[in-house]
């Protein structure tokens, strides 16, 4: 029973930290800001999620374990909310998506949705346009 | 004014009391585990600091006025200088704890206790008092 209970929680342990792994490099490797937080998102849930589900079972029922869940509850409230404080602040300062398609027309969006007008508008379209270029050669 | 950044005024108002529970527990378990005074003090301070950072500096000085919070502040570090003196009246040396109780174990318990409450009151007076002076700089 105990080795069963820790072979659980070592591969809890170990898929948590591939992912955290995963996520690492994927805020290495991404192009931009929002695919980067993309790729953070992973290491906060699953990973410390997995992470932690392995460590309540080498706790047991115990008061270790509730701290644990506790710790993980705290994670689910403040990581969608600090993501969403990020991703705000790049979008509301101007910070445009990086997208793989053909580059959307500066004004004709404006057009469309006069709202979407804010600050930071013109450096972002040429940021744009130049992942373009690198599209196109 | 416009209610903006709803979801960060949400999460704040559900964590603020989690925050400043973690701090005391820190505090006063800190003779058992891994904490203390300063640490403690920080956490307090901080979730002040995300107070003002979410409502704004008005709405954290009032519930922490820049008055009283130095009033408090030089009341912490009053209650450390006043248990080492306390000490020394009563026939030991400067912060002897052993004194303090009718025996050392306890007197040991006792002066600790307070000196980490000192030390908390004070680094977390300290973090609101720097951080609301700073971020009210710009105030006319």
């Amino acid at each position: 029973m105990q080795i069963l209970l820790d072979i659980v929680s070592w591969v809890l342990l170990l898929a948590g930290s591939a992912f955290a792994l995963i996520g690492a490099v994927g805020l290495i490797r991404f192009p931009d800001v929002y695919a980067r937080m993309h790729a953070s998102g992973i290491t906060d849930t699953l990973g410390a999620g997995l992470i932690l589900a392995g460590m309540m079972i080498q706790g047991g029922f115990t008061l270790v374990t509730a701290k644990l869940i506790l710790i993980l509850i705290f994670l689910l409230f403040t990581s969608p909310t600090s993501t969403y404080a990020l991703a705000n602040a790049a979008y509301s300062r101007g910070l445009q998506p990086l997208l793989g398609g053909p580059e959307p027309d500066p004004a004709a969006l404006e057009a469309a949705d006069p709202a979407s007008a804010i600050p930071g508008q013109a450096e972002s379209g040429s940021v744009g346009s130049v992942s373009g270029e690198d599209k196109s050669s | 004014m416009v209610q903006r950044h709803f979801i960060l005024r949400v999460t704040t108002k559900l964590l603020m009391p989690f925050i400043l529970l973690f701090a005391l527990y820190v505090q006063f378990h800190g003779d058992f585990g891994p904490g203390g005074g300063f640490q403690a003090g920080v956490i307090f301070g901080a979730g002040f600091v995300l107070y003002a950072l979410i409502y704004g500096v008005e709405a954290a000085e009032k519930v922490a006025p820049p008055g009283v919070i130095r009033v408090i502040m030089t009341l912490g570090l009053l209650l450390f200088v006043g248990v080492g003196y306390f000490g020394l009246f009563l026939g030991g040396a400067f912060l002897d704890y052993n004194v303090l109780a009718h025996d050392p174990v306890h007197g040991q318990h006792l002066g600790i206790t307070l000196v980490e409450l000192g030390v908390g009151i004070t680094v977390a007076a300290t973090m609101i008092t720097i951080f609301l002076s700073f971020a009210g700089r710009n105030r006319t």
